[in-house]
């Protein structure tokens, strides 16, 4: 049989293509009922990511967090765990980078390293706090994870205003030059957009998400723990362990998107009311990414592009951004709501006979 | 009764699936007020005929036919209006609501926006007694027994009007006891003018209550007949398609040095109660198979777990190989070479979305051949599956594939093959060919024979007798968390046996003994 048509025939592939079209479909009829025109707008959104370096770069940089995030929560999702911390561990991680930019004074080979990982380690050890409580006091990593969100901005504003921010700023000064991981000719070959290492690394960690989870024993381990607890048990494995160890990976993935907010994009951080909500954005990215390394970067790709898009369907189009938020949100409703997907385009399906294909889905449940 | 119309006709139904026809052209009557039995092996077609009836799946050929019309059945909501109820092998019944609620569920009697629970009640108690089933409506699904839930699920579909009754592998949840009892219902609901049809393997059961039996083979009618004219290993070799005997005799058994020595073990019982395995002392031997003999639920899981390790002990101790292991994690216990086949092999077997190969590795003692610095060494793990699926013939259709799409008996093959390859020191089988077919049940007994052979001591817990009896060198006999004694096989009677596992003790041995 065709390598790809069977690909593509996966419902798990198929699905979130059709729900990406249905999504701006759904988008554009507001726009239209609103009075806008959405192919203008749409228009717009593409030439606004696409249109110069400058903005092809910010488009980059809008999708290097919610790439974290996403990592963040796919892992822990491959190993059984739902961790809608993602957000905490971001702010902790981002935390962490700006006190060792801003109060630890080094020479720029060790300065900048040191900062990433200590803001890598941060989120690790908040998202491990997580699978503690999981593992050893049962308590459900839901709950725990959405109480430890707020517990980490607060955290983060007290550490900022008390220790790193001048008084009557909501901001903090810039961190020293020797902890930036941004890239200078990069940004100026990108007509100054904010290029840093971000988008590189994370890239990276797409790999090492892959190879982690399906080329090592620790992944093996992990993605039985997420299959079936109770047979990983059986079979000797840690579960407890397994519950900390992963929450530390997804919670290291989601601190290195905060450290290169701070290191890579805006080199300061701000006293924050509310979370910018990357971690929720993350759990979107990873429901449209299958939980799949290379369909969270796909998933990531399109809600930056959205996202940044946005803005010059604002000015071009006169088309509020809000419109995007509607866009990403029918999107994320089509994908979790796949059986009402799978009932309209299944008649299509019968028309061009693959009808073979679809009994391959059911055939697990035939005696 | 002859002449009369057939409640249900199937015509040349075939059902297609990807690389396989799951239904042959398969055609089959049911008469009216008879017991019709569909047997077949695992993945012979049967579930797949049955769920076509019932309006799960839709037949690529062929017609059905309901008291003589054809009928296009599109969803279970189709089947149950022309009177066709199936009571399905996992029952499907909400836990915390009374038996009465169970049933009506979906189409409630109402009392303005109320439920009218007298009416539900009064309608569920009628239909009980008339049937013989003795179901109280008023008490909750969670505190009855596997077998009266499964009377609920009967009553949901008599509730509903059903005249024709599938019966998907019924007895397969039941203990003797039970399984007697059902029998008696299906023979009740029978005389009442109710056609059954019965899905299992179990050629006994089949014997004992059917009036007729259709064999299927690898999708096709291998025939239809009737119970009366027919034999048990007639019908084995039709379905098996060759010869099968689980009478074979064993060879003597050569028990050498004690391997497991358990000695006033006792686990503690929910809720710091009562202890559900009281001081169990017993002890294994190189080369022998020990059976326990018991009811299910006397403590036989309690004591598999602490053996295994996935359950404190409370007291007493474990040696395995003179080494006491009471206190060991379960990986050190799988080093120390103890195997495991589950009860349950879907929840603590396998991991049913992993590749075959995958499944094959899982737990293993050999850590540093399958992992090589901490990478999986692809390589070794695939031509150990491919070694395994030889040896022990578990038919997938690639080592890639998902578990969860084998069938149960090659589920359980690939367990055996797994553990059985660790050439483990003791193998513990928990009712190792529970729904399996006879085919794969005697795949599974020699198997269990060949590891007695090679000096391996087995741990038998099965609740079915006949099998303990087969294979066992030994019978502790457990009750209520305590062992009743010590009966050997081949000189006990199944009366003996079932009244110590009835609680009665044994002549000269306590529990304390």
């Amino acid at each position: 049989m065709n390598k790809a048509a069977e690909i593509f025939n996966k419902p798990s592939t198929y699905i979130p293509f059709i729900a990406i079209v249905l999504g701006l479909l759904c988008g554009g009829i507001v726009m239209w009922i609103g009075g806008y025109d959405p192919l203008e707008a749409y228009g717009a959104l593409w030439q606004t990511v696409f249109g110069t370096k400058y903005d092809f770069g910010e488009t980059i940089v809008a999708i290097t967090p919610i790439l974290f995030t996403g990592l963040a929560v796919g892992f822990a999702f491959r190993a059984g765990i739902f961790n809608i911390g993602a957000d905490g561990q971001y702010i902790i991680g981002m935390t962490a980078a700006t006190f060792i930019g801003l109060k630890v004074h080094l020479p720029a080979f060790i300065h900048a390293p040191l900062a990433l990982i200590v803001g890598m380690l941060c989120g690790a050890l908040w998202g491990a706090l997580v699978g503690w409580l999981k593992a050893y006091r049962g308590v459900n990593e839901v709950i725990s994870a959405i109480m430890l969100n707020w517990i980490a901005l607060y955290l983060s504003n007290y550490i900022l205003s008390d220790f790193l921010v001048k008084k009557g700023e909501q901001k903090t000064p810039n961190i020293d030059e020797s902890a930036s991981l941004s890239i200078g000719w990069l940004k100026d070959f990108m007509e100054g957009a904010r290029m840093d290492w971000g988008i590189w690394i994370g890239l990276l960690c797409v790999a090492i998400f892959y190879v982690l989870l399906w080329r090592t024993k620790q992944g093996y381990e992990l993605r039985a723990v997420g299959h079936n607890a109770d047979a990983a048990k059986a079979a000797g494995i840690n579960i407890k362990a397994s519950f900390i160890k992963t929450m530390m990976i997804s919670g290291a993935f989601a601190g290195l998107g905060g450290v290169f907010s701070v290191l890579g994009v805006f080199h300061y951080q701000v006293v924050q009311a509310a979370s910018a909500g990357y971690g929720f954005d993350g759990i979107a990215v990873a429901l449209l990414g299958g939980n799949h390394p290379v369909g969270i970067l796909l998933g990531a790709i399109l809600f930056g592009g959205l996202t940044y898009g946005s803005a010059g369907m604002n000015f071009e189009a006169d088309v509020p951004s809000e419109i995007v938020r509607i866009v990403i949100g029918s999107i994320i409703f089509f994908v979790a709501s796949h059986g009402l997907i799978r009932t309209v385009i299944q008649p299509l399906f019968k028309k061009r006979k693959s009808r073979e294909r679809k009994g391959a889905d059911m055939n697990g449940n035939v005696g | 009764m002859e002449q009369a119309v057939p409640v249900v006709e199937l015509r040349g139904i075939t059902k297609r699936f990807p690389g396989i026809v799951a239904n042959d052209a398969i055609s089959l009557e049911l008469r009216k007020g008879e017991i019709h039995a569909l047997l077949g092996e695992n993945g012979a077609g049967k579930s797949t005929l049955m769920s076509i009836l019932f309006g799960l799946y839709q037949p690529d050929e062929g017609e059905i036919l309901v008291d003589g019309k054809p009928q296009a059945i599109d969803g279970p909501g189709r089947a149950i209006e022309l009177g066709i109820g199936m009571v399905h092998q996992h029952f499907k019944l909400v836990q915390p609501f009374t038996v009465a609620e169970n049933i009506v569920l979906g189409i409630e009697p109402s009392k303005g926006l109320s439920i009218n629970y007298r009416q539900a009640n009064a309608k569920v108690k009628e239909l009980s007694e008339r049937y013989g089933l003795m179901v109280d409506p008023t008490v909750k699904v969670e505190n009855i027994t596997v077998g009266m839930q499964q009377r609920v699920e009967i009553l949901k579909t008599l509730y509903r009007g059903a005249e024709i009754l599938i019966f998907d592998e019924p007895t397969a949840v039941l203990t003797v006891q039970e399984i007697h009892e059902l029998m008696q219902i299906l023979r009740r609901l029978a005389s009442e003018g109710k056609s059954i049809i019965l899905i299992t393997h179990k050629l006994k059961e089949i014997m004992e209550v059917s009036d007729r039996v259709t064999i299927i083979r690898r999708g096709k009618v291998v025939g239809t007949v009737n119970t009366a004219e027919t034999s048990e290993s007639e019908l084995a070799e039709k379905m098996v398609g060759r010869r099968v005997s689980l009478d074979k005799p064993k060879e003597a058994a050569k028990p050498g040095e004690v391997v497991l020595e358990l000695s006033g073990v006792t686990v503690a019982g929910a809720d710091k109660g009562k202890p559900v395995v009281d001081g169990v002392s017993f002890n294994i031997r190189a080369g022998e198979i020990v059976g326990i003999a018991g009811v299910d639920g006397n403590g036989q899981h309690e004591l598999v777990e602490a053996l295994t390790g996935m359950r404190p002990v409370l007291g007493g101790s474990i040696r395995l190989n003179g080494r006491d292991i009471t206190q060991d994690s379960i990986k050190d216990r799988i080093k120390a070479g103890m195997s495991n086949i589950p009860e349950d092999r879907q929840k603590h077997g396998l991991v049913l979305d992993f590749s075959v190969s995958e499944n094959f590795i899982l737990g293993s003692p050999e850590q540093d051949r399958f992992f090589k610095g901490g990478f999986l060494n692809k390589s070794e793990i695939d031509r150990h599956a491919a070694k395994l699926i030889e040896a022990y013939d578990v038919r997938t259709p690639d080592i890639h594939n998902k578990t969860r799409s084998l069938s149960g008996g090659n589920q359980q093959k690939a367990i055996i093959a797994r553990e059985m390859e660790r050439d483990p020191q003791l193998l513990i089988a928990v009712q190792p060919t529970r729904g399996l077919d006879i085919g794969a049940i005697s795949f599974v007994h020699d198997r269990l024979l060949q590891a007695r052979a090679e000096g391996k001591a087995v741990l038998l817990i099965s609740y079915e007798l006949d099998e303990l009896h087969r294979l066992s060198d030994r019978i502790q006999v457990i009750f209520d968390g305590r062992i009743m004694g010590e009966v050997d096989p081949d000189k006990a009677e199944d009366d003996e046996i079932g009244l110590m596992m009835a609680g009665k003790m044994q002549a000269g041995k306590g529990a304390s003994a």
